[in-house]
């Protein structure tokens, strides 16, 4: 089952003219609108005249995460804050999140993508929709809002959290579409257990789980406990949130709606194009969008693409389930998070080198952090009120940074080994 | 006024006996010993003949050490003596963060080793109400 057949079905010639012509427009748009842009296609000595197939997308610049910090918070947007219609922003790499922006225009496209994904999910408007991403600058909750109300099904915007409420909520409203990330999805099953109540009492048919990597494993475990089909959906918010890539019923790979983002996978050492089939790093370029349009931006996230035409018969690349980063960004409880964001509270709180070490665990179904952090000489005193107090501040000032909670825990000074090379920060004991 | 050795450790195993390890393998001689605790760490609080010896072999094996100025009370060993000098500072409204205690071997005297916010204050009252505040030098001796 389409949403729209027409685009999702469309054949590979009629999709890359299409895309052709969206590329000129969006290399036209960032260099004469967006300063960065400017500068970086004439430091490759590239104009938008220049592009004259598909091919020579290898030629224009990349776009990185440092890109949008360094221009935080509006510097990337192509268009006047006065046609940006919405706002949001996701974890930056120190304290400051990276921003991203939205035209009424890009607000559509979004929700006809989102129309697409939950789809390709199983939902349509007869279905009750329960969207437990969380709501506010995160793009989960919105992003799948309005896509779902694009379809008409019934939505109930219940955000996290509250997870005993929830299910009694799921039960008594008749969900039938369960939209949140994959391991609060297994954590909810929990909780029914605890509660007694079997999947059967429920009405749950399908689920769309993403924001953060799962294996089939897991999706396995997932659907017989909550006796839904789920799949996986792949998105971030510098490219436009969820709605990037979705996998269909066939659940083989995730279609990349290509009519909109132009993928590439790249070898993130050399940073040159790889063939299909072969495993790199993911590049996206935004052909629509118009708030915050990005050309070949890193994601960071490792995967395959796939050109065989799928089952289901849309036409579009698939991409393989994410597999790992080329940095050391960690997803916990559906957050982006980055050792540095450690780093720039301790630098905050005065010490000037700090030594300290990220912990991942998954106890039962959650993700819990805990933070090592080595006493320095300023940090010590004979107090251990003080101490204590100190482990505290650290950890509120770390949840404001972070967006979520982690166990700060003060170490003996070299107990963190030190290596030549980069510093181990990440302990990631989850095995997904 | 004495010269008491802080040390931060893991509450894990054998982080004490490392310490005290290297103190006794550079002959250092522990007098007495409080450990304030919390789930996962404490500071280890020591009274030692050579303080700054001390302070210095645990720094250079690469422990956390701070030196903090105590008080160092003699009190008679009796029923009674603790809540005498306790009476003394409590009549002139001085906090008492923490203490503990050992026997002297040379007398017959408990000696209590108290860390108040106001140490000059604190000697002064005890010292007019007739309670004997001990030097560092002696401590160290004993």
């Amino acid at each position: 089952m389409y949403w729209n057949p027409r685009c999702e079905t469309m054949s590979r010639s009629e999709l890359e003219e299409l895309q052709f012509e969206r590329l000129r427009t969006v290399v036209e748009r960032t260099y004469h609108n967006v300063p960065f842009y400017r500068e970086a296609f004439q430091n490759k000595g590239v104009e938008p005249g220049d592009v004259k197939s598909l091919d020579d997308l290898k030629y224009l610049p990349f776009t990185t995460k440092q890109d949008l910090r360094d221009n935080y918070p509006y510097g990337l947007f192509a268009t006047p804050l006065s046609e940006i219609v919405r706002v949001h922003a996701s974890s930056g790499t120190t304290g400051k999140p990276t921003v991203v922006g939205y035209t009424r225009q890009d607000l559509n496209t979004w929700a006809e993508l989102m129309a697409r994904t939950l789809t390709c999910g199983g939902t349509t408007k007869n279905s009750v929709i329960q969207i437990a991403y969380g709501y506010g600058l995160f793009t989960g909750g919105l992003g799948v809002h309005y896509g779902a109300e694009r379809i008409g099904a019934s939505v109930i915007p219940i955000s996290g959290g509250n997870t005993k409420r929830q299910i009694m909520l799921m039960k008594d409203f008749g969900t039938n579409v369960l939209a949140c990330t994959p391991s609060y999805a297994i954590y909810m099953a929990e909780v029914m257990e605890e509660m007694g109540i079997k999947p059967a009492e429920l009405k749950l048919k399908y689920g769309i789980f993403g924001a953060e990597p799962w294996s089939d494993n897991m999706r396995k475990e997932i659907e017989s406990k909550l006796g839904i089909s789920a799949i996986d959906i792949y998105g971030l918010s510098e490219i436009i949130g969820p709605g990037v890539a979705a996998e269909c019923q066939c659940k083989k790979g995730l279609h990349v709606f290509e009519d909109h983002f132009i993928p590439e996978i790249i070898d993130p050492i050399t940073e040159q194009p790889l063939p299909y089939g072969q495993q790199g790093e993911l590049v996206f370029t935004t052909i629509t969008k118009e708030g915050i349009p990005v050309i070949r931006y890193r994601t960071r996230d490792i995967s395959v693409l796939y050109p065989e035409v799928c089952e289901c018969g849309r036409t579009y690349v698939r991409m393989g389930r994410i597999s790992g980063r080329t940095d050391d960004m960690l997803i916990i409880r559906g957050v982006n998070v980055f050792p540095s964001q450690v780093e720039s509270v301790l630098l905050e709180i005065g010490e000037t080198e700090p030594h300290y070490q990220l912990i991942v665990n998954r106890v039962g179904v959650l993700d819990e952090l805990e933070i090592l952090v080595e006493v320095s000489d300023t940090m010590f005193s004979d107090n251990i009120g003080g101490l204590e107090n100190l482990e505290k501040t650290i950890g509120n000032r770390i949840e404001t940074t972070l967006g979520i909670s982690a166990k700060v825990k003060l170490v003996e000074p070299k107990s963190i080994p030190r290596s030549e090379g980069k510093a181990v920060r990440v302990i990631d004991n989850r095995k997904i | 006024m004495v010269k008491q050795v802080s040390v931060f450790l893991e509450n894990k195993e054998g982080r004490l006996v490392r310490a005290l390890k290297y103190l006794g393998e550079n002959s250092i001689n522990i007098r007495a010993l409080s450990i304030a605790e919390t789930a996962d760490f404490g500071i280890l609080r020591l009274i030692v003949d050579k303080p700054e010896k001390a302070s210095s072999v645990l720094k250079n094996a690469g422990f956390r050490v701070i030196e903090t100025d105590v008080l160092a009370v003699e009190v008679s060993d009796e029923p009674g003596g603790l809540a005498q000098i306790l009476g003394y500072l409590a009549k002139e409204k001085i906090n008492i963060e923490y203490m503990y205690a050992f026997l002297a071997r040379k007398s017959d005297d408990a000696i209590v080793i108290f860390r108040v916010e106001d140490r000059k204050k604190a000697t002064q009252v005890l010292e007019e109400a007739g309670a004997k505040v001990l030097r560092g030098e002696t401590i160290y001796t004993l």
